[in-house]
């Protein structure tokens, strides 16, 4: 009895929604394990990391807080993976944004009009926007590898915001610290649900799901996306330009991680510091895959992500476990996810002889 | 950009005497750019075969924590090498797994092999901030060691630097002069027509990323080891992609792929030096060098699009089953 795989006919739609799950279940199998080797009880560490931060509103308030950027960058991405535009670097767009979006709220410190957020929001959107073009630049003109290029100037941007809040951004009144002023009350977003951090920034997440959803199943472009990813050959026979495609899928990319990223600053943290992101935007690459780069599942998927952070620190706290785990939580959901991908287009079959075997 | 740091660089050195400065700056370059040779000699080989594994950041990752673990504990350092080389292949054999056995987007589990290295890396290390290893010993060539100026910069190095020297002409005499070699290169231009020849193609292609990644690893166990030495998250600090683009820089050859480390390595310790010297430009810009180079040698090679489709392995990135 050898396993081998056997080529579908067709490729099977139940294994493409029934994968996430199979991959879930792996992953709390590996998690049960991975925790008995850090000398803790499974189901205590199980129960801190995926009940205990939901027990309460608030828990469910911040489930919104931290699924907010994975969504909007997750929904966006996944029209990029889509055609094959490999955007990875939504990190640095998002850090992109934060910086223009957190420029414009310093600017119009101590203004008080209902201009100013608006204004920070397209600064945010416009400053992810320019981090993107540049690897789409690069890409359509001197046809760079758009992996390397959005991610060495993720590097880039992380950097640059570093530079500027221990220089000219830096709080003049702040004892020295590397931080800006903390925003003015015009500047931050407003509270959805009182009592908690849920910010308006969830809103514009279901929004974005919404809007891409149509964009992709009823737009033209969204049409050419489809196609340039399933059959590039088709796709250029219909006269679809591939390079309109990758300046609009990284442009959407970087407009919509700019704006989480301004979320972010005007939201949970109210001002720019060094570090503004827990890795969203590389996070963002496992919640379009999980949600099978489809906008709806990417708001079920990153809702399942912003549990594993809100898990791993819950677990910091009560179990004194490493915050690491989130990463590696994650990462093996990615990995069990591609591994049960393959039911998709192949079954598994027993051969009771090798010799029948036909490869 | 880099000519005026050069310049700059040379205008501060009028001040102090040139050999002082220089020996240990050559040096220096030499321990910054060794990590990128083995990275990136690895991936090359990696993609010979026709696979592009993204995910050399996790596995440098891995190899650095692992290895620092094993010398700590045991101060051998063949077993910290050694240890940071299985750890490295380990994680390539979760890649090769997926992606060979399970049909798995080479693009995306690779993505998630770095993700999961960067989180592993960070748990397994989480006790070991702080802790001090002086670096593995220096292995003075004799006599040759003794040539002035000549001697200090190339022949006072620890066993890993000669290391990547040596695995570099091994590497090229493999592809160029050996059998395997031109196989490998077979199964990386048309896996069908290997296959039909009847080379075993996703056995070949076990192997390449195996490698890849056990040069990752010692990569890693470099930087933990030799270059820092000591062990922090995420101390890679993005060469994993760095090697990963000196691969298409280099045109996948391991000539210009040792040549392209040095003059990345050459960037690196030129900016620390600049910043060391308080050249007025703010820090964070200087470490931007690097990255902006990377993105600039991609840009002026990819441009060329014949060259790099000449040169490029023409299957990489396809999944291979040999039912169709």
């Amino acid at each position: 009895m050898i396993p081998y795989l056997e080529k579908r006919a067709e490729h099977s739609q139940t294994m493409v929604y029934l994968s996430p799950f199979i991959a879930l279940a792996l992953t709390m199998l590996g998690g049960i394990i991975l925790f008995s080797m850090l000398g803790k009880s499974p189901t205590q560490a199980m129960h801190a990391f995926f009940v205990a931060p939901l027990t309460n509103l608030y828990g469910w308030a911040e489930l919104g807080v931290k699924a907010s950027p994975l969504v909007l960058i997750g929904v966006a991405l996944s029209i990029g993976f889509r055609a094959g535009v490999w955007n990875i670097g939504a990190e640095g767009q998002l850090t992109l944004g934060a910086i223009c979006g957190g420029c414009v709220a310093l600017w119009f410190y101590q203004v008080d009009s209902v201009f100013v957020l608006p204004l920070m929001m397209i600064g945010g959107i416009l400053g992810g926007m320019f981090w993107a073009s540049i690897p789409a630049f690069f890409k359509t003109h001197f046809n760079a590898n758009e992996i390397l290029t959005s991610l060495m100037l993720t590097y880039v941007a992380l950097l640059l915001l570093s530079l500027l809040v221990h220089g000219p951004l830096r709080d003049p009144d702040g004892f020295n610290f590397p931080e800006s002023r903390i925003f003015h009350e015009a500047a931050t977003l407003p509270i959805i649900l009182s009592g908690t951090r849920l910010h308006l920034g969830a809103i514009f997440a279901l929004i974005a799901v919404g809007g891409i959803w149509l964009l992709l199943s009823k737009s033209l472009i969204g049409f050419q996306v489809k196609v340039i990813g399933q059959a590039p050959a088709a796709g250029r026979h219909a006269g679809f330009s591939v390079n309109r495609i990758v300046w609009f899928t990284l442009l959407l990319g970087g407009g919509l991680a700019g704006l989480a990223g301004i979320f972010e600053v005007s939201g949970p943290i109210g001002q720019l510091l060094p570090s503004i992101s827990p890795g969203y935007g590389f996070t963002a690459i496992i919640v379009a895959f999980v949600g099978r780069l489809h906008p709806v599942g990417s708001l079920f998927a990153g809702l399942l992500i912003a549990l594993s952070y809100l898990g791993g620190e819950n677990a910091q706290i009560t179990l004194n476990l490493p915050i690491a785990v989130t990463g590696v939580f994650q990462g093996m959901l990615l990995f069990f996810l591609l591994a049960c991908d393959v039911l998709i287009r192949y079954r598994i079959r027993f051969s009771s002889a090798s010799g029948l075997r036909h490869d | 950009m880099c000519l005026s740091v050069i310049g700059f660089a040379l205008v501060q050195l009028r001040d102090f005497d040139m050999i002082d400065i220089l020996i240990p700056a050559m040096i220096t370059i030499i321990t910054a750019s060794t990590p990128l040779v083995y990275a990136a000699l690895g991936e090359m080989i990696t993609e010979k075969s026709g696979v592009l594994n993204l995910g050399v950041e996790g596995m440098m990752l891995m190899g650095a924590v692992t290895g620092f673990i094993a010398v700590t504990q045991t101060s051998s350092v063949t077993l910290g090498i050694l240890v940071a080389m299985c750890a490295g292949a380990g994680m390539s054999l979760i890649f090769a797994v997926l992606v060979l056995g399970f049909q798995a987007t080479q693009v995306a589990t690779g993505l998630a092999l770095t993700i999961f290295g960067i989180g592993l890396s960070a748990l397994i290390g989480q006790g070991l901030v702080g802790v001090a290893y002086e670096g593995i010993p220096k292995l003075p060539i004799p006599l040759l060691s003794d040539i002035p100026f000549i001697g200090p910069v190339l022949f006072e190095h620890d066993i890993l630097v000669y290391g990547s020297f040596v695995i570099t002409v091994l590497v090229s005499w493999f592809l160029r002069k050996t059998r395997a070699g031109l196989i490998l290169r077979a199964v990386g231009d048309s896996h069908d027509a290997a296959h039909a020849i009847g080379y075993p193609v996703i056995k070949i292609r076990y192997l390449a990323i195996l490698f890849g990644g056990a040069m990752a690893g010692i990569a890693g166990g470099y930087l933990s080891l030799a270059y820092s030495p000591l062990w922090i998250e995420n101390m890679s600090a993005g060469r994993g992609w760095i090697a990963l683009a000196l691969v298409v820089f280099a045109t996948w050859r391991p000539g210009r792929v040792f040549f392209g480390a040095y003059l990345f390595g050459g960037i690196t310790i030129l900016q620390l030096h600049a910043q060391a010297m308080g050249a007025g430009v703010p820090s964070q810009v200087m470490s931007m060098l690097p990255y902006l180079a990377t993105i600039f040698v991609l840009v002026l090679i990819s441009r060329d699009q014949k060259k790099i489709k000449m040169n490029s392995p023409a299957c990489i990135g396809q999944s291979f089953h040999p039912s169709t």
